[in-house]
């Protein structure tokens, strides 16, 4: 099978910054794999994820997806984010459409399968406001498959939501990926839900952001979080990522802020730019 | 009437049934008792100035402003149609004014809300036209309209674009950037990001702006149809002061106020359709 997906080589200096946050990253995605990035805060993992989805462009190297090179971004390559950023004037349904309506491709039968594929049949005609954190986030799912990606980004979902949705979510969501066989990169720094969603796992180390290290989870989905198998994978990301990323650096959250607010403004940039 | 309505609650309360008597109470007040309290204070204010205007040998041939002729004026004028010949062609004035502001106000403000160069090279001029009072324009505007309806357009739409203007650029800086990114990630070229996002998340704000507008606009009016035209409210004042019809110009005044009080009320409604923040 050809590669899917390709990131070759990329470095990556915010305007500005001395160092680069990301540097000489590359990975290969086969086609229905699913990857989580984890790795501690300002290692770079969300601008790769930014990178991945054509709203930020790399200053070296590319990404490729099917051997184009991703340039700007694409309902294609579709990406969810820590806040549902539902559009409040809209229903549920509405906000589950407007990929296909973008486009130019209303497809109210389509839609109906996504509701009920997230559960939300019947709060399709639902204002997104009267719903919780939890449900907002399926809609949000429900809205990135609906213009059937070819690969689903994930930028810390569920960290938002209380412990409990997030789990199920977790659990829900990978159930929902491995069915509709989708090529899915989750960002998080969340351990469980690595090994809860992913097949592989990178870890990402800081300063510069790059790929230290990775784990294969060979688990079926659904998975048990409570099988000896679960725990053992667990146990076994979590002593490799102490052993290459360490407690070393705490100074890193504040990196994190710089980090965030540069994806934002290079974002507006871009934005304004178009 | 406050006590009327209290006493009807109190008995009312005491029952039993389907209807939520204490909402009841609570609605009579607040829709019903306490602006007819302030509409009493007002025309108890306006007779007891009426009044002294009347018992003072100076002012008493002004007497016909007390809120009695002047009521009994407005009667008429509302019978013969007089009011509604001089309200059409000012409100006319006024929707078109508005509409022209509008149609600058928005895009400009749209503009200068997403662009950071826009609003920084706009800043010292807009700051400085928007301090000039719409009526030193006056001259101007005889001079550079042919008609007077055109120059009386032209006043209300320069009143009337600041607060448009600059509440609309205020909702685009506010809407959330994750809006943005999303649509681009879903695949949204410009006018639709225009059409069905910046539209829509600040479609509140542009009424809000509309609003403040309106209140301008309204009373930039009235002097500005103290030029060259013979129809209108504003005309109708001046035209009552020339004559000495003073209840007419009171009749007028309250006219005046009663439009412009519905036109804040629509403006309020339409804000409250385009609203999508959630109730309570």
């Amino acid at each position: 099978m050809s590669t899917n997906i390709s990131i070759d080589y990329i470095t990556h200096t915010f305007k500005g910054a001395d160092a680069p946050t990301l540097k000489d990253i590359e990975l290969k995605i086969q086609p229905g794999e699913k990857i989580a990035l984890i790795g501690r805060s300002g290692c770079g993992k969300s601008t790769l994820l930014h990178m991945l989805a054509g709203l930020l462009l790399p200053s070296e190297g590319c990404v490729r997806i099917h051997g184009h090179q991703v340039s700007k971004p694409s309902a294609k390559w579709n990406m969810m984010f820590q806040k549902a950023s539902l559009y409040p004037w809209m229903s549920v349904r509405e906000n589950a459409e407007l990929g296909l309506v973008f486009a130019g491709k209303k497809d109210p039968a389509k839609i109906d399968y996504l509701m009920s594929l997230v559960g939300l049949t019947d709060k399709a005609d639902a204002n997104v406001q009267s719903l919780s954190g939890g449900q907002q986030q399926r809609v949000a799912l429900a809205r990135s498959l609906a213009t059937s990606p070819d690969l689903l980004l994930l930028d810390e979902p569920f960290s938002a939501l209380d412990a409990f949705t997030r789990s199920s979510l977790q659990d829900e969501v990978a159930d929902i990926v491995s069915r509709e066989d989708l090529t899915m990169v989750i960002v998080t720094h969340d351990i469980d839900e690595a090994v809860a969603m992913a097949d592989r796992v990178l870890i990402m180390s800081a300063n510069p952001g790059r790929i230290v290290g990775e784990m294969a989870v060979d688990l079926p989905f659904p998975r048990n979080r409570a099988s000896v198998e679960f725990s053992r994978s667990r146990e076994q990301l979590m002593n490799q990522f102490e052993s290459l990323v360490g407690d070393a650096d705490l100074e890193h959250s504040q990196a994190e802020t710089v980090d965030t607010n540069k994806t934002e403004s290079e974002t507006t940039d871009a934005q304004k730019a178009a | 009437m406050s006590s009327t309505s209290s006493v009807t609650a109190i008995d009312g309360s005491a029952r039993e049934g389907g209807i939520n008597w204490s909402a009841v109470y609570k609605f009579s007040l607040t829709a019903i008792a306490y602006p007819l309290m302030g509409i009493a204070v007002m025309v108890a204010l306006w007779w007891l100035g009426g009044w002294m205007i009347a018992n003072n040998p100076d002012t008493s041939s002004f007497a016909d402003f007390a809120p009695a002729p002047a009521f009994a004026r407005l009667l008429d004028l509302v019978a013969n149609g007089y009011v509604l010949e001089a309200t059409i062609p000012s409100l006319e004035r006024i929707g078109l004014g508005l509409l022209w502001a509008a149609l600058l106000g928005v895009p400009v403000g749209v503009a200068i809300g997403l662009y950071a160069v826009v609003r920084e090279v706009s800043h010292v001029p807009f700051q400085f036209l928007r301090m000039i009072s719409p009526l030193a324009w006056m001259p101007i505007a005889v001079l550079a309209f042919e008609t007077w309806d055109g120059a009386i357009v032209f006043l209300i739409a320069v009143a009337a674009i600041w607060p448009i203007l600059f509440s609309t650029a205020q909702g685009v800086r506010r809407i959330d950037p994750l809006w943005f990114k999303v649509a681009k990630n879903l695949g949204a070229d410009g006018s639709q990001m225009l059409r069905r996002i910046i539209l829509p998340a600040i479609g509140q704000d542009i009424f809000a702006g509309v609003r403040l507008a309106v209140g301008v606009a309204w009373i930039v009016l009235v002097p500005a149809e103290y030029l060259g035209v013979t129809s209108g409210l504003g005309y109708a004042i001046n035209d009552a002061r020339d004559t000495l019809e003073y209840d007419t110009l009171a009749a007028m005044v309250v006219v005046i106020g009663i439009i412009g009080f519905f036109l804040d009320g629509i403006c309020v409604s339409m804000i409250k359709r385009l609203s999508w923040h959630a109730e309570g």
